[in-house]
């Protein structure tokens, strides 16, 4: 393993025999999926899904606590108490279509998206599950192309896949494959950033350009056939969120603005501390392919989804030295503060137009349709 | 992003508005008794909330959305249609995503989607053509809809189908006219309007000649307009530069796209495809003489309506939806008595609060916020 992280939390040393031994039985079934497809006997509980488990998941993700085999992972408090005093848990489902997309894929989302959830809760993310369902006729080198991306990024973000799933369903009972990740990490003693602790004077901060992910899987789908090459901004965020809070403890709110876009985000908070968020237009980081793109669609980039953004509402005090701070770090080049939270019209989110006017940024409803005129 | 930033320019907005200003207080107006400008187009109504333009404009001038957005204005019946057309079986129905959530008397199309009827949204009846190319063996019919803005690309495309001998394509027609219906408004009893900015789309098709009646007949100002935030504030300041000056004109500030005499090719197409229908019926302003085109008999094995039966039932708006009160300006939106209660964005009973070109869908996505926070407050109140 990659991570100093990762590394603090390995099996309990006397294990590290047992584990060898099964590591060793694995490599002496030398197991190898050797047709090119999935098919239904590859979830059917017999010896062609052992060898998918073995070969594609096992072989990849080279967990100790997977490569024994057990129905569950184990994990040693004293060892997860190190890092803080409360467990933080979430679970997220991944049917991103299409499966492959400029800059990334349904496996670096299923990481990305699992660890962010925990990360924007102040947890340093520790482990995570991985749950497939396939269709039947799936191809392994996909497969294959898929999980190595979980691999890669999971060991990017300093977290092991640790247990999981391989369910197999007849053609068009799912689309290809839907990939359920759970994840577990542990929360510092000294932060909590919840949805209500927003107040008045706070100054809202985002780490980079907004709506990529959306604009680039509209681009993939190739409904469009528009020229320019969208890259999603899908990446862990855990790193970049540790390092700010060590500059600032006391980051009041802060959530990581996937589908609904950063509207939905907003307006979350504005609800939840029944503050008003109020967002300057000309201060928002967007592409100016994915603006390109929103002209042309009708489309808001407020709403567009986002893989690897988050807003975090702190102090005013700290606002700048955040900044300059998460400017620093890779995944934060292109921060900026966006707003200022004020006292009302309360659970509300406007807008200062750049135009010089104002409106309200509501919540999303149903999907973003496209305008036709 | 160039030849669109330049339009958006916050320091001439400064400048216009102070016009805009000086201008109306030459006039004799009040904020009782304001002076109402109406947008016809629901392009117009989406940038005048995008920007955020009615804050900007003095108080005395109200803006009235227009019944200028063509999903807005269907009726439900014509939706009831759809919905039975998409779910006959071997069909794929196509239409632009706008018209996916407008309710019908049962069902929206989004919920005949869930119920298994393969509907598809696409950009263009070309997408929906080349759909039928690809599925020989499927039925794709087209729900064309929309303005003089829209007619040529849908009329050029069954000109397309019948050159290529495509047989398993055909249009569910729902065009309207924008002439007809501007009449309807100005002649009806209850108008207040003083003054319109016109379709600048709508005129890039057939020019600036069509609406000379509203000058001339009618005695109203009229400005052809653009899309961006600046276009429609040189506008208002054109009619109110008419009106100060008692002139009654048709203007054209949208002259960048919109040429004197329309686009020739355009209008061709759109003769060759489409006739008059006697009347169409529109959602909150009823049957309106000669507001809608059909096609040809020429192209009947294009016409959906000839082609499978369609029942074409009328069926009445809800009582307690005030939409044609709101077109016409005779209330504003959240003066409807359902407004933000039993008709909202998320269950729109009434089509303004469909799309977000709708008036209604536009002030409760993006608010006139001083009457959106009195009116939500109103309603968390009752809610308590």
């Amino acid at each position: 393993m990659n991570s100093p992280i990762a590394d603090a939390v390995k099996p309990i040393a006397s294990e590290n025999n047992i584990v060898a031994a099964k590591k060793n039985n694995i490599r002496q079934r030398s197991a190898k999926v050797n047709v090119d497809k999935i098919t239904l006997a590859h979830g059917s509980g017999g010896k062609a899904m052992r060898d998918l488990i073995d070969d594609v998941f096992v072989g990849t993700f080279d967990s100790d606590e997977l490569s024994k085999l057990e129905d569950q992972a184990r994990f040693d408090l004293t060892d997860l108490s190190i890092f803080g005093d409360r467990l933080a848990m979430t679970t997220d489902s991944y049917v991103v279509d299409p499966l492959f997309f400029p800059g990334g894929d349904i496996g670096k989302l299923a990481v990305t998206g699992t660890v962010n959830d925990l990360a924007v809760g102040g947890a340093v993310p520790l482990y995570l599950t991985c749950s497939m369902i396939i269709e039947e006729g799936f191809l392994i080198a996909d497969l294959r192309k898929i999980v190595r991306s979980m691999k890669n990024t999971a060991d990017e973000a300093g977290v092991s896949i640790v247990t999981g799933d391989t369910k197999v369903v007849h053609r068009g009972a799912v689309d290809k494959l839907f990939i359920n990740t759970a994840g577990v990490g542990v929360i510092p003693h000294s932060v909590n950033m919840t949805s209500d602790r927003a107040m008045p004077g706070d100054v809202i901060i985002i780490n980079g350009y907004v709506g990529d992910h959306g604009a680039a899987i509209v681009d993939a789908r190739g409904e469009m056939s528009l020229q320019n090459t969208i890259e999603t901004d899908c990446q862990t965020l855990n790193e970049l969120i540790q390092l700010m809070l060590t500059i600032c403890p006391d980051i009041h709110c802060m959530r990581d603005a996937t589908r609904g876009g950063i509207a939905t985000v907003l307006n979350e908070f504005a609800i939840g501390s029944n503050v008003c968020m109020h967002i300057d237009e000309s201060a928002l980081p967007i592409r100016h392919e994915v603006r390109g793109m929103c002209e042309i669609l009708g489309l808001d980039p407020l709403y567009l989804a986002n893989e690897g953004k988050l807003i975090a509402i702190v102090p005013a005090e700290f606002a700048e030295q955040l900044l300059e701070v998460m400017k620093t770090h890779k995944s934060g080049i292109e921060s900026a503060i966006v707003g200022k939270v004020t006292e009302s019209p309360r659970g509300g989110v406007i807008l200062n137009t750049t135009f010089g006017g104002k409106r309200m940024v509501d919540m999303l409803v149903g999907e973003q349709l496209p305008r036709i005129c | 992003m160039k030849y669109v930033d330049e339009f958006r320019d916050p320091e001439k907005a400064i400048v216009i508005t102070k016009e805009i200003a000086i201008l109306t207080k030459q006039l004799n107006v009040t904020r009782k008794k304001p002076l109402q400008l109406m947008e016809f187009c629901g392009g117009h109504t989406h940038t005048i909330f995008r920007y955020g333009i009615e804050q900007m404009l003095p108080k005395e001038i109200e803006l009235v959305h227009g019944p200028g957005c063509p999903v807005c204005v269907l009726p439900m019946g014509r939706v009831d249609d759809c919905v039975e057309l998409a779910e006959m079986p071997n069909v794929i129905f196509t239409t632009f995503g706008d018209a996916m959530r407008v309710p019908g008397s049962k069902k929206s199309l989004l919920q005949a989607k869930a119920d298994g009827a393969d509907i598809r949204m696409v950009y263009s009846p070309l997408d929906s053509l080349a759909l039928a190319k690809k599925n020989p063996d499927k039925e794709v019919i087209f729900f064309a809809l929309g303005f003089e803005t829209t007619m040529p690309s849908t009329a050029l495309t069954v000109l397309q189908a019948e050159r290529d001998g495509v047989k398993n394509f055909s249009l569910f027609c729902n065009h309207i006219t924008t002439v007809p219906t501007i009449k309807a408004i100005l002649d009806s009893p209850d108008m207040k309007i003083d003054g319109f900015l016109a379709p600048g789309h709508v005129c890039m098709v057939v020019g600036e000649r069509p609406f000379d009646f509203v000058a001339d007949h009618y005695k109203k100002p009229l400005v052809i307009t653009g899309f961006e935030p600046l276009d429609i504030l040189q506008s208002i300041w054109m009619l109110l530069k008419q009106l100060v000056d008692h002139k009654t004109l048709v203007e054209n500030q949208y002259a960048r796209i919109v040429p004197k005499q329309g686009n020739q090719a355009g209008l061709q197409s759109i003769a060759d495809v489409f006739e008059l229908r006697e009347y169409f019926e529109w959602r909150g302003l009823g049957s309106i003489d000669h507001s809608g085109v059909k096609m040809k008999e020429a192209f009947k094995e294009y016409d959906a309506e000839r082609k499978f039966s369609v029942a074409n039932i009328k069926i009445a708006d809800p009582k307690s939806c005030q939409c044609g009160e709101v077109l016409k300006g005779v209330i504003r939106p959240w003066e409807c008595k359902v407004f933000g209660t039993a008709c909202s964005p998320e269950t729109p009973m009434g089509a303004l609060m469909v799309s977000t070109e709708g008036a209604c869908a536009a002030y409760y996505n993006f608010g006139n916020l001083d009457e959106l926070i009195g009116k939500r407050e109103q309603i968390e109140a009752v809610n308590v």
